[in-house]
């Protein structure tokens, strides 16, 4: 089998399991040590998505939800690349995306936030990544949203991401936030990640991503964990 | 200077539109699904169950589940899998919590076959939910796999005492033969999660 193996998950850059100002850790993550394990092919193989899993609209969140015209709020374009940490693009990766629309409400069914929903906006999409790692998608910026971790507790605007990379090993759920949000230093799953880490979570504003006269640009590289073959190499 | 990881963040209350939205009924297509079995594959048809509980045990309504298994043949179906793919099974399922009355998964999948490399069979199992800030791996053994699990070089890792957390157990139910596995995030029988 492949004698690659993935580098370790960096413990100084992911949020522990237990963070006490986020609440639902405190029962939901483990509290005995993770055991260590050898990596194996069950690590280091993975589903393999690429472009036949995104539809022609999957990747314009503007487009995707219309029903009968286009969806309120600040339209955006999100892109950047996805490497390893020795900052080879990991290509031709699935990139998930959902967030809240322009007011802070979700589709989600449980979501009891009383701002609207939008009728011409879902909130879910995909990309992949070109061969130099590259991703793009449209959308319009998030409007942040209340929830009950704490008196008056308000999440910062966000949009969720989810990769896979090049093996199960890589795998990667986050959040991507926007620059300046002055809810970044009060939002306790932000905080949670240690000082020096938690700042490449924040997308950057680039007037060059920006299209003119369309859509502002932010730009948000990721990092997965590097040393995972590629399927050009085996 | 080398990059570094970018860090992990909660899977969130609000995944189902967008990770699984066939699932809870949204109207967009899903990547992947409960099912992993569609139309003829050779191997023993199995569901893999089982419920996400919290430390007090309180089951998990919102938690979603991610499985990567071989195929009958112990055939991982990606490049690195040495012994080639079989191109009509994927091996992938997710599935989150929020659609069964007792919060259940249920995984209608295939057993899988040993690898090859002196592991027994088994199912990798990723475990995503709201309050958890990075997700878990874990993995599914099978009960009536006795010789094989206990030549498995990864369950030997693990102290005696907390193996069993990695069994699933089989039942025979009127739709097949079934394996359970609940998975317990805290609490005296803290399921085994792995540093992968
Ligand atoms: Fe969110």
């Amino acid at each position: 089998m492949s004698k690659h193996h993935v580098r370790q998950r960096d413990w100084q850059s992911h949020p522990p399991y237990t963070h006490p100002p986020y609440k639902s850790t405190m029962l939901r993550g483990p509290s005995k040590p993770l055991v260590p394990i050898a990596q194996t092919l069950s690590e280091l193989t993975g589903p393999v998505f690429g472009h036949e899993c995104v539809a022609e609209l999957d990747s314009d969140l503007t487009k995707n939800g219309a029903k009968n015209g286009e969806p309120l709020g600040e339209r955006i374009v999100v892109t950047g690349r996805v490497l390893d940490e020795d900052g080879r693009p990991v290509r031709n990766t699935l990139i998930e995306v959902w967030q809240a629309n322009a007011a802070g409400r979700y589709i989600h069914k449980v979501d009891q936030h009383a701002a609207p929903l939008d009728p011409n906006f879902f909130g879910g999409g995909r990309c992949v990544a070109d061969d130099d790692g590259r991703y793009r998608f449209y959308s319009v910026k998030p409007g942040a949203y209340p929830w009950g971790n704490h008196h008056n507790a308000w999440r910062p605007n966000h949009i969720h991401f989810s990769l896979f990379g090049p093996c199960l090993a890589t795998r990667l759920v986050t959040q991507m936030y926007f620059p300046g949000d002055p809810l970044l230093d009060l939002d306790p799953i932000y905080q949670s990640v240690p000082k020096g880490a938690r700042e490449r979570l924040v997308s950057t504003f680039s007037i060059d991503a920006t299209e003119p006269g369309f859509a502002l640009g932010y730009v948000f590289d990721i990092v997965l964990r590097g040393g995972a073959a590629t399927p050009m190499e085996t | 200077m080398s990059p570094k990881q970018t860090p992990s963040q909660t899977v969130g209350p609000y995944f189902a539109y967008g990770l699984t939205p066939e699932q809870y009924g949204y109207d967009h297509t899903s990547i992947a699904g409960p099912a992993l079995v569609h139309g003829e594959i050779e191997g023993e048809r199995i569901a893999l169950t089982g419920r996400v509980l919290d430390a007090e045990g309180q089951p998990v309504d919102d938690a979603m589940i991610e499985i990567w298994q071989a195929d009958a043949n112990g055939r991982y179906a990606h490049p690195a899998g040495a012994r080639g793919s079989n191109a009509d099974f994927a091996g992938f399922g997710r599935a989150g919590t929020g659609c069964d009355a007792e919060n259940r998964f249920v995984f209608e999948t295939i057993k899988p076959g040993a690898i090859g490399d002196g592991q027994a069979p088994h199912i990798n199992v990723v475990v995503f939910a709201r309050g958890l800030l990075s997700h878990l791996f874990t993995r599914a053994y099978f009960a009536d796999e006795t010789s094989a699990n206990a030549a498995d070089p990864v369950l030997q890792t693990v102290e005696e005492a907390r193996r069993g957390t990695l069994i699933a157990e089989r039942r025979q139910t009127a739709t097949g033969p079934q394996y359970h596995f609940d998975i317990h995030l805290g609490g005296v029988r803290e399921t085994v999660f792995f540093d992968v």
